[in-house]
């Protein structure tokens, strides 16, 4: 299967601009579960002002946030994909750059040093694009995640060692919730990465964060203490936008890769209520827009 | 828990007169501030024409489309989308904004510090909390763009809305020592042992 360029780089803008006001599914549904179980007052009036403004988004055609995020771009790339990487990677900035300029969206992007915004959501290295490969044949995937700031602002790496053991784990996870409080725009889902290296863990976390809701880690270990935590951090009161209540994330994610011997690396990112994310697949049928 | 109308600007005794719990919901006028913005005005020297005495900033950075100017736009702006941004990196720029802007009124999300907590009980402030998140809601309540200034800082300008039945909003620190913010904290990290204890953590 061949990938048209041009192709891409409309699935590029699209798919920023979609992601930025639909919500996925499984996140609307996570409000309906953390709405049935709300105890506190405030708590369950902060819920119904998220659940309306996903509405209010909808109906008007407006973005459910103001914050464009950091754009991501993961894409996998199926054993029957024939395509220039190069081209790819060029396609996916030009529609990210177009979505920025031609919707427009306000670009958040800025040099780190100069701090000058070139107005395109684009700079040096951004749109931060993944390349993966996966076994389906004639299939090329594209998700976009605009990751939001006040999340992303508390992302955390603990080189844990491992006489700490789990404990640690589970301290690390409660400690980083308490301290984010509020700032993270809860209910979050709290994506955890254990193991690999400290860049790889730190990946995994991100990836933990974003997966959708209802999904688990495919490792059994790893899919039970998801389990603990979750039910562990919706005990501690923070509450949505941190003002008290039982619901303080959706859910805690966890994705794990094997470490060394002498290592225990902890990392944790946050996803914010506004749980964006948006998928397009090439196929030979053509082009399929999802979640 | 009473529920409050204010017409902006405000006087101190009107912003003495809220305390945590209660609701607000604001009309006429609003600024829009930002990290930028903020830097610019207090660590870079520059100064706005804005005359901010009495009035509500917003942590904000919108969305907008660059229109002619016109009476309908009469920035040259129409709103896009306006949302709220995470309060807690401005900390430190709350005690300048009222000391030296007269400013009486922050609005955001996540909450603020001791700081701004002092200065609202020492020169008459308060927080409100919005909801954070919920752009598409809060764009419905700004009727225009005003004006702007600082615009070379895009979109971290400083913004002049004008605004109706902008709420409700909570009323979260107030000029009395109240935050629902520290309530909350100080809640959680007491139960934190226990938390910890139930997930096989010891001591």
């Amino acid at each position: 299967m061949k990938i048209d360029l041009q192709a891409v780089e409309d699935a590029a803008k699209e798919l920023y601009i979609r992601a930025l006001k639909v919500l996925p599914p499984d996140i609307k549904s996570g409000f309906g579960r953390l709405s049935a179980s709300e105890t506190g007052a405030t708590a369950q009036r902060i819920l119904a002002t998220m659940v309306t403004n996903i509405e209010v988004a909808e109906s008007t055609g407006n973005l459910l946030c103001q914050d464009t995020g950091m754009p991501i771009y993961n894409v996998t790339i199926g054993r029957g994909v024939e395509v220039d990487g190069h081209a790819l990677k060029q396609a996916l900035r030009r529609g990210c750059e177009r979505a920025t300029t031609e919707h427009p969206l306000r670009s958040s992007v800025v040099h780190p040093l100069t701090r000058r915004n070139e107005q395109t959501s684009c700079g040096a290295l951004v749109p931060v694009i993944h390349i993966d490969f996966s076994d389906a044949s004639e299939r090329l995937e594209i998700e976009m995640i605009p990751k939001g700031s006040g999340s992303e602002n508390n992302s955390f790496l603990k080189m844990a060692v491992p006489a700490e053991g789990i404990d640690a784990i589970k301290t690390f996870v409660v400690d980083c919730v308490l301290g984010a409080g509020g700032k993270t725009c809860p209910p979050t889902i709290v994506g955890v990465g254990l193991g690999g290296t400290s860049d790889l863990a730190v990946l995994l976390a991100k990836r933990a964060a974003t997966r959708p809701l209802g999904s688990a880690c495919e490792d059994p270990e790893g899919a039970a203490l998801e389990r603990q935590l979750s039910a562990a951090v919706n005990e501690l009161g923070v509450g949505p936008q941190g003002l008290g209540g039982d619901s303080t994330a959706f859910a805690v994610h966890i994705e794990l890769a094997a470490t060394h011997i002498t290592m225990n690396p902890i990392a944790v990112n946050m996803q914010c209520h506004s749980a964006r994310r948006a998928r397009a697949s090439f196929t030979p049928e053509g082009v399929a827009y999802g979640f | 828990m009473a529920h409050h109308e204010l017409s902006m600007p405000v006087s101190e005794a009107q912003v003495r007169a809220l305390r945590v719990d209660d609701t607000v919901t604001l009309q006429d006028t609003l600024f829009g501030i930002r990290d930028a913005t903020l830097i610019h005005l207090f660590d870079r020297g520059r100064t706005t024409r804005f005359d901010l005495r009495g009035h509500a900033v917003i942590h904000t950075a919108p969305n907008v489309r660059k229109v002619a100017k016109s009476a309908e736009h009469p920035a040259g702006y129409a709103p896009v989308c306006i949302g709220t941004t995470t309060s807690d990196r401005m900390e430190r720029f709350t005690r300048p904004l009222m000391a030296t802007h007269g400013v009486r009124i922050v609005i955001g999300k996540g909450g603020m510090r001791a700081g701004s907590l002092d200065a609202f009980r020492e020169l008459g402030g308060v927080y409100l909390a919005i909801v954070g998140g919920t752009a598409a809601l809060e764009t419905t309540w700004i009727e225009q763009i005003e004006d702007v200034d600082l615009d070379d800082l895009n979109p971290e300008s400083l913004w002049k809305f004008r605004i109706r039945d902008f709420g409700p909003l909570l009323v979260a620190m107030d000029s009395h020592g109240g935050s629902l913010f520290n309530v909350v904290n100080d809640a959680a990290r007491s139960r934190r042992a226990d938390v910890l204890a139930r997930l096989g953590v010891g001591p």
